[in-house]
């Protein structure tokens, strides 16, 4: 069976979309990521979605499962690269992904968690 | 149209019509069709002769009624007369009064040559009422088609006109909305938006809706909706320029707009630099030695 690569960037993990999401794939990709979330410990997710032209109910609600499993492992989820015509298509179908940071490509989204994670470090410091 | 009509309606056009062109003429003068000077008088001269020239010609042609395909170069004629005048900006009333003007001289003619059986001249007098009705009714029709295709074309630049963005600053976007928002509007608007948020890199756009008349609940929930949008490409979205009266309405009818909020597009983009790490502040001029002495 298809797997989507998992690509490792320092502390954050890489995901790109490039082929039609279905259950199984998806299914399999929740479970890969949080698996090597927790192998490498990283504090980041990034999805690109860049290469989706279409998109469903089903991968919006996908994104937000995912975005949920990271958080609890205390990593930050952010979609990033989404065309104009996708992001019109979420809202119509009232998925306004709230729990998701984005960003408009992956070097925005990777300043973003570096961001968060300098933030966090800076926390630990100070106590 | 009977045969015998036909052929004396046929007959009077050949017959008589200098005649009647010259009495067409003078009556359509004394109504007023010069008056407002969008016409000139050459021109209504020149259109009139063609037009009891195409139907003397398909009278001739053996038209029977105005179904005839003989009409069809008479048809084409008023049509393209018709939107002439609509977008003169001639009112339906001057530019039907064209046709239906030409009745009374062609009675009076029929009156003058038509012959001594009164039978026989009601009969034509009808069929030319019936066919004159025909095309007066036409050239209305194609007048208000003509108003409608203006009408449409003006919405439509009204529409690209009225959603600009505009890019402020490195990754700031500002949008300036004017007019109502309706569901059209907002996909347009949206469009635009999100479009420039990929082309110039954009992380953060200020909605600005002085421009904006009324904010009801459909409306919030289209601003809303844009937002999200936005929000997903990675920008986020400043509200600026709520007039006073709007925020009332807006807390009375229970709208939220659950994102940051400016009273003006200054303040919005001050909040927008400052998030970009930058500020404006006041040119330290050197001081002049002249000043120091």
């Amino acid at each position: 069976m298809d797997r989507i690569p998992i690509l490792r960037l320092g502390k954050a993990l890489l995901v790109t979309i490039q082929v039609d999401m279905h259950d199984q794939l998806a299914q399999a990709l929740e479970e890969d990521l949080s698996a090597a979330i927790v192998k490498h410990g990283a504090n980041g997710v990034l999805i690109d979605i860049s290469a989706l032209e279409v998109v469903d109910s089903f991968i919006g609600r996908m994104l937000d499962t995912v975005a949920a499993v990271s958080r609890v492992l205390d990593a930050d989820t952010v979609v990033v690269g989404m065309r104009p015509a996708v992001a019109i298509t979420l809202v119509e179908l009232g998925l306004s992904l709230n729990g998701v940071k984005t960003a408009l490509n992956v070097d925005r989204g990777m300043a973003l968690i570096q961001r968060h994670t300098r933030r966090s470090d800076d926390d630990e410091d100070g106590d | 149209m009977a045969q015998p009509a036909r052929q004396a309606v046929s007959k009077l056009l050949s017959g008589h019509e200098s005649e009647i062109l010259v009495e067409w003429q003078k009556r359509l003068k004394d109504d007023g069709a010069l008056k407002s000077g969008r016409l000139k008088e050459a021109e209504l001269n020149a259109q009139c002769a063609n037009f009891l020239r195409l139907l003397r010609k398909a009278f001739e042609g053996g038209a029977v009624d105005a179904d005839s395909e003989q009409f069809a170069e008479t048809f084409e004629m008023l049509g393209e007369l018709s939107s002439s005048r609509a977008a003169q900006g001639f009112s339906p009333r001057e530019t039907a009064i064209f046709v239906f003007s030409l009745k009374q001289p062609l009675f009076e003619a029929l009156e003058h040559h038509g012959g001594a059986d009164a039978a026989a001249k009601m009969q034509v007098n009808w069929s030319i009422g019936q066919l004159l009705d025909r095309f007066g009714l036409f050239t209305i029709e194609a007048f208000q088609k003509r108003r409608e295709e203006l009408i449409v074309r003006q919405e439509r630049e009204i529409s690209e006109l009225s959603t600009p963005v505009i890019k402020l600053w490195d990754g700031i976007l500002a949008l300036p909305l004017i007019g109502t928002l309706d569901s059209q509007r907002t996909g347009v608007v949206m469009e635009n938006l999100l479009e420039s948020i990929v082309a110039q890199g954009a992380d953060i756009a200020i909605i600005d809706i002085t421009g904006v008349p009324t904010v009801d609940t459909l409306t919030a929930q289209h601003l809303l909706k844009t937002i999200s949008a936005a929000r997903l490409m990675g920008a986020d979205c400043i509200i600026s320029g709520i007039r006073p009266q709007i925020a009332q309405t807006m807390v009375h009818l229970g709208v939220e707009l659950t994102v940051v909020s400016k009273a003006t597009l200054a303040d919005a983009f001050a909040l927008a630099l400052a998030r970009r790490g930058r500020a404006v502040t006041k040119v330290r001029r050197p001081e002049s030695p002249a000043a120091q002495a």
